[in-house]
């Protein structure tokens, strides 16, 4: 879930907003449709409302028995903390490590790799894949692969990896860099970014050989039932809750 | 009255959240001298076993603990609070624990792996039932949420559950008034919620 001001968003390649409701009512149906985890990316503008983020996971821990993972603006061991200390079990960081890659080894070492997750945004360039900054706008210069086996080494415990070519285009993750990153690291791989049908989900398991699939807006606009979802990927011999 | 003990050692609000869903106060408590008024006891925590156990013995919680689990009350310990129950574990080298079961905590041998997986093993896996009243009106394999690295070695005769991973381990432990869970009840939803529901019953 994409959370502005308070509330639920989405969009296509990072940009052109919808609204898609309250973050705790979502978070709540998520939990009652059997969701396995839940993801929340602030992406607020401002600074002074950041707290916000941390008063709507306050709320949603108290109905949400799922893991829960935060993640956007996180800059400070602090700020870990305070997210945690509220029913917060992972969070994810993104440009903060990309500024200083010792924040990952500061974050696991206090708080354990298991919370410690490295969100990394691609897209395409030339042969290979760069990782990109705020929503896609700032192309760091870092190869993908290289900053994802570094992110491993340091302590991160899982990496969400987006794709931004596919983001919202609900035309299928990139399986190609997904793939290849989930080889080379020994840590869980979350495939994110372009989920459209039943197929792409478990082709991000299979062909992309991700650990975990993320998406939104086909769960936010009801194009997909989270349970048939389930049902379809069992069916597939691909292990789920039920 | 419930206690979950605050050992700085991890995100209580969770446990905490859940008994509240299920209409049970809990106090979180992190001094030793009151541990002996409570019906119950929840021993947390995320982390390393050798800083857990320095924490512990720092605010003489150990002690305090080893005192409560003689009293047939029951006691509970969640993940790294399970794994501290047992005797040792060879997390970051050789550590003492509470040794309130006889058995040791060891790190998940890859070698021994049936396939290819990653450590630690994070997410959703099936739990299958030995027995133990934890678990009473539940089906004999469901699943939790796991986030672990190291997992729990011990006779038979304490094993309530199992699960599999690379190969099968231990996922559940019973010793009279003593349970433990490797994985996160507060986190697994409604089979989760269960067990905390059957721990209230006890």
């Amino acid at each position: 879930m994409d959370v502005k001001d308070g509330r639920v968003v989405k969009g296509v390649n990072f940009v052109g907003l919808r609204d898609a409701g309250d973050p705790v009512e979502v978070a709540k149906r998520y939990n009652d449709e059997g969701a396995d985890e839940i993801t929340f990316l602030d992406i607020t503008a401002s600074h002074e409302k950041r707290d916000t983020i941390v008063h709507i996971v306050e709320e949603v821990a108290r109905e949400v028995f799922i893991p829960l993972t935060v993640g956007g603006g996180i800059r400070k061991l602090d700020d870990i903390y305070a997210l945690l200390s509220v029913g917060c079990d992972k969070v994810s960081i993104n440009s903060s490590a990309i500024k200083r890659p010792e924040f990952i080894d500061e974050g696991a070492k206090r708080f354990g790799s298991q919370c410690i997750v490295v969100a990394i945004d691609v897209k395409r360039s030339g042969n290979g894949w760069s990782v990109y900054l705020n929503g896609g706008r700032v192309d760091t210069g870092l190869d993908a692969i290289e900053w994802a086996a570094e992110v491993a080494k340091r302590g991160a415990g899982e990496i969400l990896l987006t794709s931004m070519d596919a983001d919202g285009t609900k035309k299928g993750f990139d399986l190609e860099i997904t793939s290849r990153i989930s080889s080379m690291v020994n840590i869980p791989v979350i495939a994110s970014g372009g989920a459209g049908s039943m197929e792409h989900i478990e082709d991000a398991f299979t062909k992309g050989k991700a650990d975990a699939a993320l998406a939104a807006s086909i769960f936010h606009y009801k194009e997909i039932d989270i349970v048939d979802l389930k049902h379809y990927l069992k069916s597939k011999n691909i292990p789920v809750r039920l | 009255m419930i206690a979950i003990i605050d050992y700085n050692m991890g995100n209580l609000r969770s446990v905490q959240n859940a008994f509240r869903l299920l209409g049970k106060e809990v106090h979180i408590e992190s001094s030793a001298d009151n541990l002996a008024k409570y019906d119950k006891v929840i021993l947390p925590g995320v982390g390393a076993f050798g800083d857990a156990m320095d924490h512990l013995k720092s605010s003489n919680l150990d002690e305090a603990i080893i005192e409560f689990s003689k009293t047939d009350r029951p006691l509970l310990g969640i993940c790294l609070g399970m794994q501290l129950l047992f005797q040792s574990s060879c997390e970051f080298g050789h550590h003492e624990g509470l040794g309130l079961i006889d058995g040791e905590i060891k790190a998940f041998d890859t070698k021994r792996f049936d396939q290819a997986l990653k450590v630690p093993h994070m997410g959703w896996n099936e739990v299958f039932v030995n027995g133990g009243d934890l678990f009473d009106g539940m089906s004999e394999e469901f699943y939790l949420y796991f986030v672990h690295s190291y997992h729990v070695v011990c006779d038979d005769r304490f094993v309530a559950a199992k699960s599999h991973y690379g190969y099968e381990f231990v996922s559940a432990v019973h010793k009279e008034n003593i349970y433990g869970l490797q994985p996160h009840p507060e986190k697994s939803h409604t089979n989760g919620l269960k067990i905390l529901e059957n721990f209230i019953k006890l």
